[in-house]
This record gives structure tokens, sequence and C-alpha cells, in this order.
């Protein structure tokens, strides 16, 4: 089933203006329940602009986003006749069934952002509590939880994303921008979306932070199952952490499919001036030396471990 | 941001948009004291066909020039409903109850109508339209120089206005980002009392302040880190050339000037009271 799907979405800004533009064309996409997404694409493809449709911050100008199958941004006469909740709801009366329809649609809006969490490219700018521990569990307190379901979900989500509990009394502003990020991350895992949402998360950070991002993300979808999207420009990162990679180019989903799929089309890739693994390439170059490698090799790991059986089996007569 | 442009500047390459932006500064000036000069019929219908010619050569679009009349047009309706009824004349159209309607009047009213959307659409059309607020401003440093004599520290606050301009898309980009954050994170900023939606602005001042004075504070050391010391002794990158363009337009505005004063004497029609 489809957690999310984009049907002909398209977004433009500054409508009217000299300046309009199109971010989004005409884009149609599905996003796998469980599963971790990766997208891709140059700057200004328009990945950016595409998350901020999924949790609904804004709407598209034309086209349709679902969640589950409902509409993010239907409107009251459509709700009433033709959606999903509609069928629910059928055998109700029409007074009754009015009602149902809306409360339960004005219920779904309010409780968006809870289930599809975004977190914004460059979070850290987002912080603003006198305190750590406060600042994670903004997110939560808005949802009106209890204070000790809060503590909890704060400490877990601290525990997931490595931010140590003697840096909870700080100030967000006094941390290192590695910190500041795990903590706007732990922010909004503290609200355990279903969907969790990713812009550019490990952009900035050195080797070691970009591990610890990335491992806390993936142990978060092992422990709730949810839906993960990430961007990034890093075609390794892709490769390590995402089920299905989704390739942007000018406002437009230009390729899509498993790694193996995609990365298949190196030179489309290149043309749109993205590039495959370095990995992967080594292992071709080594491959064409005679080298026989398996051919689906995308990560260190993955080629260590080829390496290492073409060596071990018969290593001793190269 | 959606929908937001820096004052109304619009892009583009006419013969306008190239002229010296201290040149457009004085051609403003004309303009409006051109739509002044105008008393008669026959002047207003060269001040209009004249406000037509700029627009055309700007080659900006009617639509968007017409939208700069949108704040006026309340202006314009009042003017205009006070000219018909108020004025006191000797022909005289229409009467009701205390409505008195004269011919001089309706003239007024139009004549008012063509005044004050010529001088919008003419000081558009030279300054805001095509000039970048940031030409303009170092126009006028450069047009109000003669004040550093008397001590009055003109480069100071065309530099204060220069980095203001500068960084007004910038905050309003950063306060967008920053709203859609704390939107993601279940912050309401459209409902509940007005207490509630207050509060709701504390997530979003915090960063936008914190990240406003980072800002200062780097922009203030990336300039003494390159000596800026203010104004005495320095070059600029852009410096201002007049071309023979910019002379040719503004003696042409004087003498259409002269032209439109001289052009009050055609008294046929109405004329201003
Ligand atoms: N707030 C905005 N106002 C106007 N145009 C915008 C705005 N945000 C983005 N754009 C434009 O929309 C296009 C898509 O931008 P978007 O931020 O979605 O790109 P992106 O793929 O996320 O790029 P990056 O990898 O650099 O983050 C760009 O061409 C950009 O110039
Ligand atoms: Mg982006």
């Amino acid at each position: 089933m489809d957690k999310l799907r984009l049907e002909n979405v398209t977004y433009r800004y500054d409508v009217g203006t000299a300046f309009e533009q199109t971010a989004l064309d005409d884009v149609t996409l599905s996003i796998e329940e469980g599963k971790i997404t990766g997208i891709i694409g140059h700057t200004g493809s328009g990945k950016s602009t595409m998350m901020k449709l999924l949790n609904g911050l804004d709407h598209p100008a034309e086209g349709k986003v679902y969640l589950d199958g409902v509409d993010l941004n239907a409107d009251k006469k459509e709700l009433l006749s033709s959606s999903s909740l509609f069928e629910k709801y059928q055998n109700l009366s029409k007074s009754a069934r009015k009602k149902a329809i809306l409360s339960e649609y004005a219920d779904f809006k309010k409780n968006l952002c809870f289930r599809v969490g975004l977190v914004m490219q460059y979070p850290e700018y987002q912080l603003f509590e006198e305190t750590v521990e406060k600042d994670i569990s903004f997110g939560p307190k808005n949802m009106g939880l209890s204070e000790e379901e809060i503590k909890k979900r704060v400490r877990e989500a601290a525990m997931l994303t490595g931010v140590s509990e003697d840096l909870f009394e700080k100030s967000p502003f006094d941390l290192s921008g590695g910190q500041k990020r795990r903590v706007a991350l732990a922010g909004v895992m503290a609200m355990k979306p279903e969907v969790l949402v990713l812009d550019e998360p490990a952009a900035g950070l050195d080797p070691r932070g970009r591990n610890n991002i990335f491992s806390s993300i993936v142990d978060y979808r092992n422990q709730t199952g949810s839906t993960v999207i990430i961007v990034s420009h890093s075609m390794e990162d892709m490769a390590k952490y995402c089920d299905r990679v989704v390739v942007m180019n000018h406002a437009r989903v230009a390729m899509e499919g498993d790694r193996k799929e995609v990365f298949a089309h190196v030179g489309e890739l290149s043309s749109m001036g993205l590039d495959i693994p370095e990995i992967t390439r080594l292992a071709e170059l080594l491959r064409e030396r005679g080298l026989p490698l398996t051919d689906a090799i995308y990560t260190v790991e993955e080629a260590t471990s080829a390496l290492l059986s073409v060596f071990g089996k018969g290593g001793a007569d190269r | 941001m959606k929908g937001f442009t820096l004052g109304q500047y619009y892009p583009g390459n006419s013969f306008i948009h190239r002229l010296d932006p201290r040149a457009k500064i004085i051609l403003g000036i004309l303009a409006i004291v051109c739509t002044f000069l105008c008393k008669t019929l026959f002047s207003f219908i060269l001040l209009f066909a004249l406000t037509l010619i700029l627009a055309i050569l700007s080659r900006i679009p009617l639509k968007i020039l017409l939208r700069s009349l949108r704040p006026v047009l309340f202006i314009l309706l009042f003017t205009s409903l006070v000219n018909i009824f108020m004025t006191k004349g000797e022909n005289l159209l229409f009467e009701y109850w205390i409505f008195h309607v004269y011919e001089e009047g309706l003239w007024n009213a139009l004549f008012m109508i063509v005044r004050i959307t010529s001088l919008i659409v003419m000081t558009g059309i030279f300054l805001t339209y095509t000039t970048t607020p940031i030409a303009l401003t170092d126009g006028l440093e450069q047009l109000l120089s003669p004040l550093k004599k008397l001590h009055i520290p003109v480069h100071d606050f065309a530099m204060m206005i220069t980095i203001a301009l500068r960084f007004i898309p910038t905050l309003a980009e950063e306060t967008e980002r920053i709203m859609n954050a704390q939107r993601a994170r279940g912050v309401n900023f459209s409902s509940g009392g007005l207490f509630k939606r207050v509060r709701s602005l504390i997530p979003i001042l915090i960063p936008l302040f914190v990240s406003a004075f980072n800002r200062a504070f780097d922009l203030a050391n990336a300039m003494e880190c390159r000596c800026y010391h203010g104004g005495e002794g320095r070059t600029r990158l852009n410096v201002l050339h007049y071309k023979a363009a910019d002379f040719i337009a503004m003696i042409l505005l004087l003498g259409i000037g002269i032209g439109l004063f001289f052009a009050n004497r055609f008294t046929f029609g109405g004329m201003i009271r």
C-alpha cells in the first residue's frame, strides 16, 4: 500500500510576478509504506518544495497529495461527495454523514504535521527554548500528550539520536552544529511520526556525524516501522541507506526504482549533474581489469565482502 | 517567499532601465513637476500621452503598472467625489437636494484622476519599477554628496539603507522557513485567542533574532576585515557614469515640461480651478 502519493502535482513560486517559477512540474510519485525512500537531484530541482507539500505546510497549485488515501487539500465539496471518507460513512444519513466527514477531516488536518514529521533543511535554526530538553518536548507538548508520556518520548528520542542526558539542561544555542542538528532531529522524532521526512539531514556534517545521523534514522525506522523519506545530495548515502531512489531533475521525477535500477543509468545521471557512488565506479574499473566481482556493489562494505570472497577463494594464484 | 518581491522592481533591459539612477531621480522629479504644470484639457491630453509613451518605452506590462494604482484607488475615488460635488461653477448640470453638480466639477474630477495616475505611473516607471532599490540608494547618495560639505553623514545613511534593503528579503525568507519548521512541530498561528497567538510567535521570534544578530556580527566582522572605515576616500565597485542618453532624456523631459506649460494656453474644453 502506498503511504504517500503525489498525483500530477505542480507547484509554482511567486505566481503573477516577473519571478514566477515552476518548482514542481506534473510530478506523480508513490512512497511505499515502511521503506526508506531517497530523493536525489541537483540544487534547485524541487526536492525541498516537494517535502513541504507532504505534511500540508503548503498546497500544490495543481494535483493532489494523498496520505493513506486521504487528500491533504480536499475542498468541502469533494469531501462530501467523492472522498474516501465519503465511502466510509456512506450508510449514514446525509446530515450525520456531513458532520462525521467534516469532523474527521478536521482531525486529520490537525494531526497531519504529527503524522508526517518534517525535518527541514538546516533544522538547527528552529531551536528556541531555554533548554535542550524543553526544545525536544516542544512538538510532543503541542500534541497535547501527558507530562509522563512527553518525558518518556523525549528520553527515547534523545537516546536514538545520541543526545546525551547531561546536555538536557544546556541552552540549545550553546551546542555545536552537529549537536544542534541531533537535538532538532530528536524534536521531530519525539512526535513519533508515521512518516519521517528529512531534508538533507547530514548536510555540512563530518563523516562520523553523517553516519550517526543516518544510523539513528535507520534505528528509528526499525523500531517504529515508519516510512522514511530522505533528501540528499550524496549518492553514497543513498546507496547505503535507501531501499528506493527517486531522481529529480528540473522540477520533474526523472528516474525511480531501487538503487540497482537507478545506478545502471550512469550516463543519464551524469547529464543531470549527478554521479554514481565512487565505490561502484571503482568496482566497475576492477571488473574491466578482469576481477570477477558481482555487479551490485554500492557501499564500501559490499565491496569489502566481494573482494574478500574473490581473494579468499582463489587469492593464492593471483 | 510567495509573492514577495522587494519594492516593485521589474527586471528588464529597456531604454529606461538602462538610464543612470541619478538621471532617473531627476527625471522622476521633473515628471512630478510636469503633472503639476498641467491646467487645461489640451495639456492633460499631452500628459496622458506622455505617460503612455513612457509605459511603452519601459516595456513593463500594463497589468503590473496598473497594480501600483491599487493603494491610491480610494484616494482617487474620494477626490473625484469631492471634486464633483464640491466644485462651484457657472454651468449647473444636475441638482438634487443639497447636491449640485457643475460642469467644472466634472472636469476637475477628470483632471485629478489623470494627474494622480500619471504622477504615480510616471514616478513608478522612472524610479521603483526600473531601478533596483540599491541602485536608487546609490544614486541618491551621489546626488546628495554635496551635503557632505555640511558634515551631514550622507554616505553612512546610504550604507545603512543599502544594508537594510539587502537583508529584507533574506529575513523574510528566513521568517518563512522558521515558521514552516515550527508549524511542522505543531504550532498553530491562526487559531486560538489573542494571548495564544502572541505566544505562538515566540518560537519564531527567538530563532529569527538570534540569526539576525549573528548575521549582523558576521557582516560587521567581514566589513572590518576589509578595512571599512566609512565613506572617506572610498572608491566604488559600480561607478556611475552619465551617458549621452541620460542628458538627452533629461533635456527632453525638461522640454516637454516647458511645452506643457505653454500648452495651457489652448483653453478649449475645461480647465482646472
Ligand atoms: N521561497 C521561494 N521563493 C521563490 N522561489 C523559490 C523558493 N524556494 C525555492 N524556490 C525555487 O524553486 C526551485 C526549487 O527549489 P527547492 O528548494 O525545492 O530546491 P531543492 O531541490 O531543495 O534544492 P537544494 O538541493 O539546493 O536544497 C528553485 O529553482 C528555487 O529557486
Ligand atoms: Mg532543498
